[in-house]
């Protein structure tokens, strides 16, 4: 490999600068309060966490994971969620305490990118998770938050898709019979292969009817009306009790008084395999991938001891201060130029200023090449330069 | 929101005809100079239509960034880039396939064979699931030339009536799969532009099969 020139940076990582930052700090400000206004606590974790606890907990493929060794030899990864983190935190503390528990985190995760382009390795989540929760409420108050966190942020354009992945699986075992199969038709819904998948059902051999009800599946798609179309589909009751989960919770998002929201997609499908009951994506005009997603993990707590249900949703900062659009440009600070033998007026006119709320900049003057050049991004310029006592405005 | 106004990303070259006429069968309306034009983008006032032209290969990257809602694209293209786009229709227009091609009567060598492409992806793919190590030389055209002055031992390419090949000298040793073209969508334009894809997809799908 040649060594990498001096501005270059590792596949998918990337520099936030001020107007970014701006944007983002302003919105993630917002997201928080109102998540800690629904009782949620915000926690931390630590960016590096054991590979054979969190690596492989977590839904993220192994080769997206950033691997690196400590001077044991233990393999680490730098964390590619924050559900399964707080999952660890949860089960081995703060569940001791409270049930249900309600806790935030805003985050940077980590993913490594396979191709150039629009995908960061480096990005950062805000999210929540609800555990030891198991209510059609809890799913309900999910979703009922994502649409308030995203107002908050001023996003008030966009659209939540909700599936159920415990609806999808037992449609396709009662009609396929084996897991082997049901997950080849998964792949295809996760691959976004509907042609793909129309093509594999109608290649099985199977009558004539099912093979109907499996197309027929594809377009489960649209507004509430959507649950009885599924429901003329299945025959099993266990699909049945998935389908009337959905119901209760398109009930309760009305009593949110979130429902033009919401939209149903059963057949939905999350790179996120933890996921068993109702999941959920949200989309933004703009932004080419969901913004955020979420839903219901009822087995992830136990692979670190303690059997307890949970939900939760991540919002994709990044992508939602893509959605926001044109940043709101910050008001620019103001700048008072001095010569050094005035540097005492300057120092002291500036912290008037600043308890005054505003925003100052002290420059020496001497050390300014171009003075047209630098005061420019300056809302006031404020010259303090020269013998006499009187300090000119300009 | 703009419902209703959406932008589709059309292949240039031997796709493009078919799917223009297609479109038009369809019944969408799409203005004469359509196919002459040397604009990359026209627009389609009475249909709320953007048409963005972009290399076939390029289709699917227009797509999955969002800045086309739909596209037209070659499943040997979508094989090769493996985008995350919504796959919605086999348009069966413009069908071909993959295939491993070389001189007749040719034995690929035990170690590390050179296979030379123009889909590196669905070449190396291909082989590894033939429990084969090869090396793969990308090239961007004239494929056919490879085998024949020594390059390349096979070739992985598109084979639509197969003179090309013979016209070369070269014989077809296996087929990896059949290509078509194929109406795909971004992710969340399918979601936000729902009604209006899926109107599309009716009007198309009506006059496919």
């Amino acid at each position: 490999m040649t060594k990498p020139f001096m501005f270059e940076k590792p596949l998918g990582m990337r520099d936030t600068l001020p107007v970014l930052y701006e944007t983002k700090v302003k919105a993630r400000n917002e997201m928080s309060d109102e998540i800690k206004k629904w009782g949620y606590q915000f926690i931390e974790t630590p960016a590096l966490e054991y590979y054979e606890t969190i690596g492989e907990a977590s839904a993220i493929l192994d080769q997206q994971l950033f691997k690196l060794l400590d001077s044991e030899g233990h393999t680490l990864v730098l964390r590619p969620d924050m559900t399964a983190p707080i999952a660890r935190v949860a089960a081995s503390k703060l569940l001791k305490q409270q049930i249900p528990l309600r806790l935030a985190y805003s985050a940077n995760v980590y993913r490594a990118q396979q191709r150039e382009g629009g995908r960061p390795a480096e990005f950062e989540q805000i999210g929540i998770e609800s555990i030891g929760n198991k209510s059609i409420s809890a799913d309900a108050e999910m979703i009922a938050l994502l649409a308030d966190v995203l107002k908050a942020a001023g996003l008030w354009q966009f659209k939540i898709s909700i599936g159920h992945i415990g609806f999808l699986q037992e449609f396709f075992l009662s009609i396929l019979g084996t897991e082997e199969r049901a997950s080849v038709l998964r792949k295809f819904l996760y691959e976004k292969n509907y042609v793909g998948f129309r093509e594999h059902v109608k290649s099985l051999p199977l009558s004539s009817i099912d093979k109907q009800r499996l197309i027929e599946f594809t377009s489960l798609r649209g507004s509430a009306g959507t649950l009885e179309k599924a429901l003329a589909l299945v025959e099993n009751n266990k699909g049945q009790d998935s389908l009337s989960e959905l119901k209760e919770l398109s009930v309760q998002l009305q009593e949110f008084g979130i429902d033009q929201y919401v939209s149903f997609d059963l057949t939905l499908v999350s790179h996120m395999s933890y996921y068993t009951g109702t999941l959920f994506e949200v989309y933004a005009e703009r932004v080419g991938s969901p913004i955020g997603n979420g839903g219901r993990y009822d087995n992830l707590l136990e692979k670190f001891g303690w059997d307890a249900s949970a939900t939760g949703f991540a919002i994709h900062v990044d992508r939602l201060a893509e959605a926001l659009g044109e940043p709101m440009q910050p008001n620019a600070p103001e700048c008072i130029l001095f010569s050094p033998e005035r540097r005492l007026e300057a120092i002291e006119h500036a912290r008037i200023k600043r308890s005054e709320g505003r925003r100052v900049t002290i420059q020496d003057i001497s050390v300014v090449q171009n003075v047209d050049a630098f005061t420019r991004t300056f809302s006031e310029v404020h010259l303090f330069v020269g013998n006499g006592g009187n300090g000119k405005d300009e | 929101m703009n419902d209703s106004f959406l932008t589709i990303a059309m292949p240039k070259g031997r796709i493009f005809e078919e799917a223009a006429e297609l479109l038009r069968t369809a019944g969408f309306r799409l203005p004469p100079e359509f196919d002459d034009s040397r604009k990359l983008i026209l627009e389609v006032e009475e249909e709320n239509l953007r048409f963005i032209l972009a290399k076939p290969m390029d289709v699917v990257t227009y797509v999955e960034h969002g800045v086309a809602d739909i596209g037209i694209a070659g499943k040997d293209v979508m094989m090769e880039e493996d985008r995350d786009v919504y796959e919605l229709l086999d348009l069966k227009i413009s069908a071909c396939y993959l295939a491993v091609a070389g001189l007749p009567g040719t034995k690929m060598s035990d170690i590390a064979p050179k296979i030379a492409s123009k889909y590196p992806n669905v070449a190396s793919n291909y082989f590894r699931e033939q429990g084969e190590q090869v090396e793969i030389i990308k090239l961007n055209g004239s494929i056919e030339l490879a085998p024949l002055i020594g390059l390349a031992e096979r070739i992985v390419d598109i084979v639509s009536t197969g003179r090309t090949l013979k016209e070369n000298g070269l014989v077809e040793y296996a087929k990896i799969a059949d290509v078509t073209s194929r109406l795909v969508a971004n992710p969340v334009s399918y979601r936000i532009k729902e009604a209006r894809i899926t109107e599309i997809v009716d009007r198309l799908a009506e006059i496919i099969e």
